[in-house]
């Protein structure tokens, strides 16, 4: 197959470009498909995370206490601070996209480097938020016994809820970060090749549009984990 | 329709390189909004808490779909398939709140 693109590529009647795949009628047909495809993949996504922030919109309204009591157990510091992190990985990703459709070698790699540097320091932070958590007992099983900070009170039971879904949404926004970071570190090794030219960077906008993707999903993640009930208590 | 749609911004290989100026201006809009999110959630603000938080994320969010995602000068269709997920979200949250949150309005629960 990839021969067969080879010789149509380099034999074609219209010298057609060597990333044209034959079945597109020129480039900016097939990275306006690849944009389509993307964002289909992306709307996957949106319902595959809508599932658990519809489960926790429920069980929100229905144990509204128990939710602002375990959401104030979290680190507010380190949330915000992360949300931040957060946010300048996408303006560098941003950045390492507008490199590649200059074909500025050398600054897409530095873009996508510092991507990388801020992507796993998001995930360093999560691990010591993690770490506190199960130090203080608020991981949900057999050992959750979760105080108040301030009454040194048990929290009700429902606050297992909050954090069972605090570990499945962290945790699995946490994993598109993981594989985020191995598609960044692809992206490198395609770069050094000298693979993004102006005429053809798809690769590099479509990872993109994924790396923005999970930043949106925490934009909504840190509001309605991190800032709950925090002016009642 | 097609062809009119290739010559858009996402087929132009160049329409991103006035884009830095929008870019800062998003990162700074997107830290801006952070702030004001964490300073927001400790006032006193009635039942409007969640509602002020939920309209800064989506704020946020629509800032990082538009400019760093590109969707502005997208070709009608990608916004068309990203309008979709946000409706059937919408379908998901809403009816099963339809069920859970109208269950005690029923007198069989009330006993």
């Amino acid at each position: 197959m990839a021969e067969a693109h080879a010789v149509h590529g380099h034999a074609g009647p219209h010298d057609a470009p060597p990333e044209l795949r034959h079945h597109f009628v020129d480039l900016p047909a097939q990275r306006e498909a690849s944009a389509l495809g993307m964002w289909v993949f992306l709307v996957t996504e949106v319902l595959f995370f809508g599932g658990m922030f519809t489960a926790y919109a429920i069980y929100r309204a229905i144990y509204r206490t128990a939710f602002e009591e375990a959401s104030n157990l979290l680190d507010i510091k380190l949330g915000a601070f992360n949300t931040a992190v957060l946010i300048m990985s996408s303006l560098t990703m941003a950045l390492a996209v507008w490199a590649s459709s200059q074909g500025k070698k050398n600054l897409i790699i530095l873009f996508l480097i510092l991507t990388i540097l801020l992507g796993g320091a998001f995930l360093g932070v999560k691990v010591i938020e993690y770490k506190q958590k199960f130090d203080h007992h608020e991981v949900p099983g057999p050992h959750f016994a979760p105080l108040n900070e301030k009454t040194h009170q048990p929290l009700p039971p429902q606050s297992e809820l909050f954090f069972s879904l605090y570990f499945c949404m962290t945790g699995l926004h946490a994993l598109h970060m993981i594989i985020g970071i191995g598609l960044l570190t692809w992206l490198i090794l395609k770069a050094r090749r000298g693979v993004f030219t102006p005429r053809y960077n798809t690769p590099v906008d479509m990872v993109g549009l994924y790396w923005h993707f999970v930043d949106i999903v925490w934009i909504f993640l840190f509001p309605l984990l991190y800032l709950l009930g925090r002016h009642t208590l | 329709m097609s062809g009119e749609n290739r010559r858009g911004a996402h087929g132009d290989p160049h329409a991103h390189s006035s884009g830095i100026g929008a870019y800062l201006g998003v990162f700074a809009a997107l830290m801006i909004l952070t702030a004001l999110t964490v300073w927001a959630a400790f006032q006193h603000l009635g039942v409007w808490n969640t509602p002020v938080a939920l309209g800064v994320a989506v704020t946020k969010a629509l800032l990082v779909a538009w400019i760093f995602m590109h969707l502005r000068g997208s070709p009608k269709l990608t916004i068309f398939v990203v309008s979709a997920s946000i409706l059937w979200l919408a379908f998901l949250i809403l009816i099963t709140a339809s069920d859970y949150l109208t269950r005690s309005w029923l007198p069989i629960y009330a006993s």
